[in-house]
């Protein structure tokens, strides 16, 4: 072997490894969309009401007092964006309870006391705190603290209410219906609702959060638990190894040796996929996990053009090193205008794309660039390797 | 080993009978686009969707009676297995939903909500429109390839292939009454990718084989071209839709409709790039009267 070829062999084999090191530990390094983890991916949208119209300043509030909720919720990387005017995106990534999270961020949240008239006494908006407790029946509760005004005005309606119902609703739906026994005058409070320990715990982080200056609606709600993540990435990945194991015994039974070269190249390419996933950080979605599956199939294309052209070229009785560099350079052309139209889709699905199907074209790309990198150089070189030990019949 | 083995076929020859097959492919499917439309699923549609297994099995009927208490008896419910259902329904909020969750508690068993989507009209629209964009940008952009790469008449071909491909698949899914999600879409943009490759790669064959075989009629260069690329159009094929199958047997129900989509697409894209694609050539210089480099309708090479 000169030395332009070995060369060669140790550049293939610093690829590999770069990408092996980039993509271990997998877990770690390749990161999950939505589908696949679960979470909640959410739009909501600020609209207008007779007395509470949507300008520039609410919808910030809004996404201010959305954070705050999430925040207090513990979901660990939230995405909170506002899109254009009055939405706002959410993903929720990881939430052990989407429906939950889901009806927690939409909330309004309004937190208003009633006399038994109907009229509205005082608001939640002078709220300082608010956290669930327990009263002395064990009973899940929320606590609830006015600040001085609030204390103030808490009192006023506590004390013309003695002895008869003080309706507690939250965004008009009654949570509570006590009767005051005695005015409360230092603005702490106890609802008591028929809570359970999480809804106690939401209703809370809702008060604290604050109320939403306008109403908001869900144009676009997609939540996946994380059982059928789960479940999606195995059925993925088990899909995957069955179509990969099928391709590497066809190209073996239907190519032999060339097949193995092949079976090689496609295997680097697979590792390559993994490796440019986890050096870009990519999300892998779903559709990502059909993306790379279909480049299974799309990986061995290139070399099958190639190995078809060379055994032409065999045919025409070529020695075995012209062949092979005949067929590359017929077999090129062909196999780039095959994968720029497939790239032309897939940038076309990635520009106009969302969420799952962006995920599909980044996978679909990155598998049609990586087959052509390993059909291209790394076939060529193990071809190139293999011609100096053998014959081309020991390959046919 | 070689699945086709020597044999040269005649494809030039028999190319009406595979104009009429896919003549009537189209058709059907187009008379079902017309008639009963397509089937939208809630992405452009709107509407909200429930995926949900139940801890004991549970029949169909019993679901939609529950859902009849809401006025929801007209929704999909698609069982998966014996207790696993996907519920689409029009479009639901939050309290009703909860509303629906707990009859399905009270009345059947207790249960897991697996996936939960619910898309207004407003992202409706927004989502129709991507996708329409993406369509239009996907197709304009590989025209433009290909008229840039090719020949004009050799990218008129592949267009037409390409139409011939996408409308098969979308024929099937209107016949079958199949949803049409962004998946599906991505599906046809795919194949629309994809597809062309085998005409490409037959096409190119064809002009080489102009370029040296000028003494040969331009049917039998045809003929050569497709059969000297047929084992690898064939074998090409086969190793991507093997995955393809992997992934509709085995990638869950979400992806199967996507696997049944990239399928028909890539079956109807080897089969344009093999029967119809080349020999369209042929009807293209009979039109304009081309006569190719010793070409000739009749005389000793039209009937062979």
């Amino acid at each position: 072997m000169n030395w332009v070829k070995t060369l060669k062999v140790t550049s293939v084999f610093i690829v590999i490894f770069i990408a092996i090191l980039l993509s271990f530990p997998l877990n770690e390094k390749i990161n999950l969309g939505l589908d696949l983890q679960g979470g909640s991916h959410v739009i909501l949208d600020c609209v207008d009401s007779p007395n509470a119209p949507v300008d520039n300043d609410a919808v910030s509030r809004v996404l201010e007092i959305i954070r705050n909720r999430i925040d207090q919720l513990g979901v660990s990387e939230p995405v909170i964006q506002r899109q254009g005017a009055t939405r706002i995106l959410v993903q929720l990534p990881g939430v052990e309870d989407p429906e939950a999270a889901v009806d927690l961020i939409g909330k309004t949240a309004l937190l208003e006391f009633k006399n038994e008239g109907g009229e509205t006494q005082l608001t939640g908006a002078h709220l300082i705190n608010a956290k669930s407790s327990f009263d002395q029946f064990s009973r899940s509760v929320v606590s609830i603290e006015f600040d001085k005004i609030g204390a103030k005005e808490f009192g006023e309606a506590t004390k013309s209410n003695v002895g008869k119902v003080l309706t507690i609703a939250l965004d008009g739906k009654e949570i509570s219906a006590p009767v005051v026994q005695e005015p409360i005058l230092d603005g702490k409070a106890q609802i008591t609702g028929k809570f359970t320990l999480e809804s106690a715990n939401h209703l809370a982080i809702l008060l604290r959060a604050g109320s939403l200056p306008v109403k908001v609606e869900i144009l676009e709600n997609r939540s996946v638990g994380p059982t059928l993540g789960r479940d999606s990435i195995s059925k993925g990945v088990k899909a995957g190894i069955v179509g990969l194991i099928l391709i590497l015994i066809f190209m073996i039974i239907y190519y032999k040796g060339f097949g193995l070269v092949a079976d090689f190249a496609l295997v680097v390419c697979m590792i390559l996929i993994v490796g440019a996933l986890a050096g870009l950080k990519a999300t892998l979605t779903l559709p990502g996990i059909a993306g790379i599956i279909l480049t299974i199939g799309m990986a061995v294309d290139a070399n099958i053009l190639i190995f078809e052209r060379i055994k032409e070229e065999l045919k025409l009785e070529k020695t075995f090193r012209a062949s092979i560099d005949a067929g590359f350079s017929k077999a090129f052309r062909t196999i780039f205008d095959a994968n720029v139209t497939t790239l032309i889709a897939a940038f076309a699905l990635f520009y106009f794309g969302s969420g799952p199907i962006k995920g599909f074209a980044v996978t679909l790309s990155i598998g049609i660039l990586a087959s052509m990198f390993t059909a291209i150089i790394i076939t060529k070189i193990v071809l190139e390797v293999v011609a100096t030990k053998f014959s081309s019949k020991a390959l046919l | 080993m070689d699945l086709i083995g020597k044999k040269e076929f005649d494809f030039i020859k028999k190319r009406r009978i595979a104009y009429i097959i896919s003549a009537v492919i189209i058709l059907v499917g187009l008379i079902s686009i017309i008639f009963q439309g397509f089937n939208l699923g809630i992405d452009f549609a709107g509407g909200s969707l429930l995926q949900i297994k139940f801890d004991k099995s549970v029949s169909t009927s019993e679901v939609r009676n529950v859902l009849s208490e809401f006025n929801l008896s007209q929704s999909t419910i698609q069982n998966l297995s014996e207790n696993e259902f996907v519920i689409r329904t029009e479009k639901i909020g939050s309290e009703q939903r909860k509303e629906i969750l707990t009859a399905f508690k009270e009345k059947l068993t207790d249960f897991e909500v697996l996936r939960e989507e619910t898309v207004g009209p407003v992202i409706g629209e927004d989502l129709k429109k991507s996708a329409f964009y993406a369509l239009l940008f996907a197709f304009i952009g590989i025209i433009l390839y290909i008229t840039m790469r090719f020949e004009f008449k050799f990218s008129i071909i592949s267009i037409l292939a390409l139409f011939h491909d996408c409308l098969i698949v979308l024929g099937v899914f209107s016949l079958l009454q199949k949803e049409i999600t962004i998946s599906i879409v991505a599906a046809v943009m795919t194949v629309v990718g994809y597809s062309i490759n085998n005409t490409i790669v037959i096409l190119d064959r064809l002009r080489e084989n102009m370029k040296f075989k000028t003494r040969e009629p331009f049917e039998n260069l045809i003929n050569m071209s497709i059969n000297q690329s047929l084992s690898r159009t064939i074998n090409t094929t086969l190793t991507t839709i093997i995955p393809i199958l992997t992934l509709y047997f085995f990638g869950g129900s979400i992806l199967s409709d996507f696997a049944l989509a990239l399928f028909i697409g890539m079956v109807a894209g080897t089969y344009s790039s093999i029967f119809i694609a080349s020999p369209l050539l042929l009807e293209w210089n009979k039109i304009f009267k081309i006569h190719q480099k010793g070409f000739r309708i009749t005389g000793k090479n039209g009937k062979k």
